[in-house]
């Protein structure tokens, strides 16, 4: 009888850092208690000293809180999975901070909420500060991103958008206050983003990103995170990523939808998930059918998410995964993504080797001041 | 058989708002059959000359059906269908 547990960040350490754990028993008790005998350190976190599980912590089997089931009597069979998840309050540990020489005291003090984590560490946070990231449009998916990745310090954060802050962004655009009305959005973006971070290095590329400047731009970072708004500059930026060799963490949204999910080169691209776009005018755009704006701020985290967790070489990231998430029955699932043989950008037979006339591919023209 | 069929947001007004509807079918295919009787419409946002849109998705359960039978996936009782557009927005 087999049956996977997921534990938690706070339990992994006590758990010899493992995320899953294969434990055997026919009822939740049992798993449980094999789960302890193997690891003591886990079974203190498990149960109190009356032998209960303690009132902070819920066991779920398939998703389900064992309460609305028989407690530890439920029984369970093989291929079940539990998990294991206490209340997290927030708040510091308290831990010896370690300092590094190559941070100042007032960065230590800073990203102290990071480097106290061992995951980040202050090696961790170095990375960080050493690491340049193209964010493609500062509007509902770039904003959030750039904020987070600003905050915890990214060193040099490059913002490519050619628009103008207008009224209708405010709903959900957190770069851009009401006074930038009209404004360039990369200089609306660089003025927040240093506000909140005098130490990042913010680039202006105000400009739209076409097949004539792409591998000229995207080249200069480490790593892009997508949040254009249109399927012209989502290809290019697909294939232009590919061909520089960079990392693209990729989100869209619309309505209450949003999808994330991470393109390695060699390990899938937008064109393995989606072959070709639509034709113009079947799936509307944000402007033509709304979206959340909080929505926008849910998927630009998880964007920034997945790009520090790139960065420090932590987690199970979104590669060959597809994350959905649906606002209205407040879901997230996750879908495979598999790189396609056939894809001629990442195939093995690849008829894409240069960026090709994208406006052409997309029956579309790249939106910007000379775009349309 | 009876398989649940997700929908995103872009379909959702074809079915009357709802995020899960039910189609019948042996097949992927069958089951998208079933779905235009029931709401006239649907087939033409999924397919085209008989294929699947290459910007629409179809997962049978977390597998996308390109990489299993395409249209002729087989179904089985208590399979969870997903049709996913791709979608542009960002801004």
């Amino acid at each position: 009888m087999g049956v996977t547990v997921y534990v938690p960040t706070p339990f992994r350490k006590l758990a010899g850092n493992q995320t899953y754990i294969e434990a055997d028993g026919e009822t939740v008790g049992e798993v449980l208690d094999s789960l302890g005998s193997a690891y003591p350190a886990l079974r203190h976190m498990i149960y109190n000293d009356a032998d209960e599980i303690p009132g902070h912590v819920n066991i779920y089997v398939n998703n389900q809180e064992i309460h609305s089931l028989q407690g530890k009597a439920t029984p369970v069979k093989d291929g079940d999975e539990m998990a294991v998840i206490p209340a997290i309050a927030g708040g510091a540990i308290e831990q010896p901070q370690q300092r590094s020489v190559a941070l100042t005291p007032e960065q230590v003090d800073r990203y102290s909420r990071h480097i106290i984590m061992p995951q980040v560490g202050p090696s961790g946070q170095r990375k960080l500060m050493e690491t340049k990231v193209l964010i493609v449009g500062a509007g509902g998916l770039g904003g959030p991103a750039a904020l987070y990745l600003a905050l915890a310090g990214v060193g040099t954060i490059g913002i490519a958008d050619f628009d103008v802050v207008d009224l209708s962004n405010l709903q959900r655009q957190v770069l851009h206050q009401t006074d930038d009305v009209g404004r360039p959005k990369v200089e609306s973006a660089k003025d927040t983003l240093n506000a909140y971070n005098p130490d990042v290095n913010v680039v202006l590329h105000n400009t739209p990103l076409t097949s004539d400047n792409a591998l000229e731009i995207i080249p200069q970072y480490d790593y892009v995170v997508n949040g254009a708004d249109n399927f012209t500059t989502r290809y290019l930026v697909n294939d232009a990523s590919y061909f520089a060799g960079k990392t693209l963490v990729d989100g869209s949204i619309l309505l209450f939808d949003g999808q994330a999910t991470v393109f390695v080169p060699g390990q899938g691209c937008y064109r393995c998930l989606f072959p070709a776009p639509p034709p113009p005018g079947l799936v509307p755009n944000c402007a033509e059918a709304g979206v959340l704006g909080a929505l926008t701020g849910v998927m630009g985290s998880i964007q920034a998410i997945e790009l520090i967790k790139q960065v420090l070489e932590i987690g199970d990231s979104l590669v060959s995964r597809l994350l959905l998430f649906d606002a209205l029955s407040m879901e997230f699932r996750v879908v495979k993504l598999r790189r396609d043989p056939k894809c001629p950008l990442c195939g093995d037979e690849p008829t894409i080797k240069e960026l090709i006339d994208y406006e052409g591919f997309c029956g579309a023209p790249f939106p910007g001041p000379d775009g349309h | 058989m009876t398989v649940e069929v997700k929908v995103t947001a872009t379909l959702q007004k074809m079915v009357g708002g709802q995020r899960v509807i039910q189609g019948d079918g042996a097949t992927v295919g069958e089951v998208i059959d079933d779905l235009e009787r029931k709401h006239p419409g649907i087939k033409d946002m999924v397919m085209v000359d008989g294929q699947i849109h290459r910007f629409v998705n179809i997962y049978l359960n977390d597998e996308d059906v390109r990489f299993l039978s395409q249209l002729d996936t087989p179904l089985k009782e208590g399979d969870v269908l997903s049709i996913l557009p791709a979608l542009a927005g960002g801004a």
